[in-house]
């Protein structure tokens, strides 16, 4: 599969933008300066830009308590995304959600979720609606390990697989469900067998290449938009911070996983991997155009963090809107 | 007028809400054959992409619809008996009820469910219990409680109209009771109350299968001349306090007849509303007559014992005139 120059710079500031935005927040969250905890997700950019890469604008995701990666890959406003996060009036959800609920409906960002698993039966409903309205748009749902051993996730399948639904099933498997080693309480190696219970392809990607992630969601994304179903994509990755920021102040150090793995993992990086293929590989991208993303999303960062600090506060009269339309 | 049962009233509210908006669709255990005959015949009239017929998989098709909901239809998702809720409860509760407000208003939830709850006679513990006290303390849900076929098709084609997730219990022991029901678009409006008979000693509130018994007690009670006013709150949430405070304000005397248990229930709930914001009018304290605490259970003298009767209205009344 030839991809397009446009495309694989699309891709690059993607990447970009998860990494400098979620590294914003880790530096933010220790210094306390937004309130609630956070989860970051450096190291998984390529998962999440490989697939909302492969989506047109109509289409559809779901995403999960480490969701920036996937609303920013999306599309999603880094300033209202950051004001969101302060808890500010100006944000997303104008303060009622927080980092672990942004959603932006816009973008068909149906929305974060703090409940693992619980994106899987709405992307599955989102791609019915497709159905029903008789549109092709598609839905992608993010969804991590952990999730893979919830009944929404078996549910979900089964479901969207009887009704040979428009939804691709994207697991980022990072190898730990909060503290504790995938492995230790899952009953397959590799997620990705798991579609065969169903009767619907399944494929493990290397989610660390963002040009494999791209190339297996969009056959994926095609096969919904035809009508031939859903997808199972495992994409093996792995988070570079804790599950969640300022965990070692309770772990401490080491608790669950060497510094050693971590820094194998960082050697993997999926945006030096990229930026090496852009530029030496097949990409005929200079290192000038890249850093000239770079330099942009670091004036988008700046923006949106002056914006977050900048937005007012909601009032407490605010409290009670929104409940019922 | 015809005359419709409680089952016949929800199918003739679901076709014509179906017929009325083609975002509609109806997805749920056994729809396609009518489990208890409420959504019989509607395949042949909407065919198979708008009558679903899900596997007996709740978290996954209740998350389903509210899914199907975000991204611009108006499902109508049937759970066979609303005990199942309990297979589904982060996607009611965590899901339906909050994604509207969590988002910051963007989320619309225009989603019906519909459930059988209710002691039907027999059906033991998981099949029989009211379940809607368990959603009362989840903002972002409307509670609907319809006790006779003519609310039961307005107020369902007010829930189907609905932007906000909505869940209509249909108590399983009224699904015989005719009545009339009036032709035409024939709209109950969500957070109206009945009075279902007027009275000057004792404000009688009772919810679901409670109002037929309420109004056998009242007739009883009528001839004694001790004159009971009914009222069917219809909907638990929106709640219609208005029309009970003022009911209070005339009577000052208040019982609360809910079958479901005494403890968190929708009878302490409202006796709490009353004792609150009535008691300058009250010249007894609040009765509940509500259901013991207790699983409902199998067999028939122990289901009697359970479960709020007549006797136990009664008894309740008697005691308020006798202050």
């Amino acid at each position: 599969m030839d991809v397009g120059k446009d495309k694989l710079l699309e891709m690059y500031r993607s990447m970009q933008r998860i990494r400098h935005f979620e590294s914003k927040i880790r530096d933010l969250a220790m210094a306390n300066e937004i309130p609630g905890f956070v989860h970051v997700s450096i190291g998984e950019e390529a998962s999440a830009t490989g697939v909302c890469a492969a989506l047109r604008k109509t289409d559809r995701i779901t995403s999960t308590h480490r969701g920036h990666g996937h609303l920013i890959a999306k599309g999603g406003r880094l300033d209202k995304m950051m004001a969101e996060i302060y808890g500010k009036r100006g944000g997303y959800c104008k303060g009622k959600g927080g980092s672990m609920h942004i959603v932006d409906f816009s973008l068909g960002i149906l929305g974060a979720n703090g409940i693992v698993g619980a994106g899987l039966p709405i992307a599955t409903g989102s791609a019915l609606a497709s159905v029903i309205t008789g549109r092709d748009d598609v839905t992608a749902c993010f969804f991590g390990d952990g999730a893979s051993n919830e009944g929404t996730f078996h549910e979900s399948l089964n479901l969207a697989a009887v009704w040979k639904l428009p939804v691709v099933f994207v697991c980022e498997n990072n190898g730990y469900g909060e503290f504790t080693p995938m492995q230790t309480v899952t009953s397959v190696k590799d997620i990705a067998v798991r579609a065969k219970a169903y009767d619907i392809p399944g494929y493990i990607v290397d989610g660390n290449d963002v040009i494999e992630v791209y190339k297996y969601a969009t056959e994926a994304v095609a096969r919904a938009r035809a009508g031939e179903g859903p997808t199972l994509l495992e994409c093996k990755t792995y988070r570079w911070e804790g599950h969640v920021v300022g965990e070692q102040a309770f772990l401490g150090e080491e608790a669950y996983r060497k510094k050693s793995e971590v820094e194998e993992w960082k050697r993997k990086c999926p945006i030096i991997r990229f930026q090496q293929w852009c530029i030496e590989g097949g990409g005929k991208i200079s290192e000038a155009e890249l850093k000239q993303i770079v330099t942009e999303t670091e004036k988008e960062l700046e923006d949106a963090i002056a914006f977050a600090r900048s937005s007012e506060l909601p009032a407490a009269s605010e409290v009670t809107d929104d409940v019922f339309a | 007028m015809p005359q419709l049962n409680f089952i016949q009233a929800i199918n003739s509210a679901l076709a014509e809400e179906m017929e009325r908006d083609p975002l509609t669709f109806l997805m749920g255990e056994d729809v396609i054959l009518g489990a208890f005959g409420a959504t019989k015949g509607l395949i042949d009239k909407f065919g198979a992409t708008r009558v679903r017929n899900t596997p007996i998989s709740e978290a996954g098709f209740v998350g389903a619809a509210v899914g199907a909901a975000m991204a611009g239809t108006r499902p109508i998702c049937e759970v066979e008996f609303a005990s199942f809720f309990y297979c589904a409860f982060d996607q009611v509760c965590n899901q339906a009820a909050k994604l509207r407000y969590m988002s910051g208003g963007q989320a619309r939830l225009p989603i019906t469910f519909r459930a059988v709850f209710g002691a039907m006679g027999g059906a033991a513990a998981q099949h029989s219990e009211t379940v809607y006290a368990q959603f009362l303390s989840v903002p972002g849900l409307k509670l609907v409680v319809p006790s006779g076929p003519a609310d039961m098709k307005g107020l369902l084609k007010s829930a189907i109209r609905d932007d906000n997730p909505v869940i209509v219990f249909e108590h399983g022991a009224l699904g015989r009771l005719k009545e009339e029901v009036p032709a035409g678009d024939h709209l109950v409006p969500l957070g109206k109350a009945a009075i279902k008979r007027a009275g000057d000693n004792v404000t009688l509130v009772a919810i679901g299968a409670m109002v037929p018994k309420a109004m056998k007690v009242a007739d009883k009670l009528a001839k004694e001349n001790i004159s009971v006013e009914v009222i069917d709150p219809r909907t638990l949430i929106p709640l219609d306090e208005e029309t009970i405070l003022n009911s209070v304000a005339k009577t000052n005397r208040i019982a609360v007849a809910d079958e479901g248990h005494l403890r968190g229930g929708a009878a302490s709930d409202i006796a709490a509303i009353v004792a609150e914001k009535a008691f300058d009018s009250l010249d007894a304290p609040v009765k509940r007559v509500a259901s013991l605490d207790v699983p409902i259970p199998f067999s028939p003298p122990l289901e009697r014992a359970a479960v709020a009767d007549e006797a136990r209205i009664e008894a309740a009344i008697r005691e308020l005139v006798g202050h």
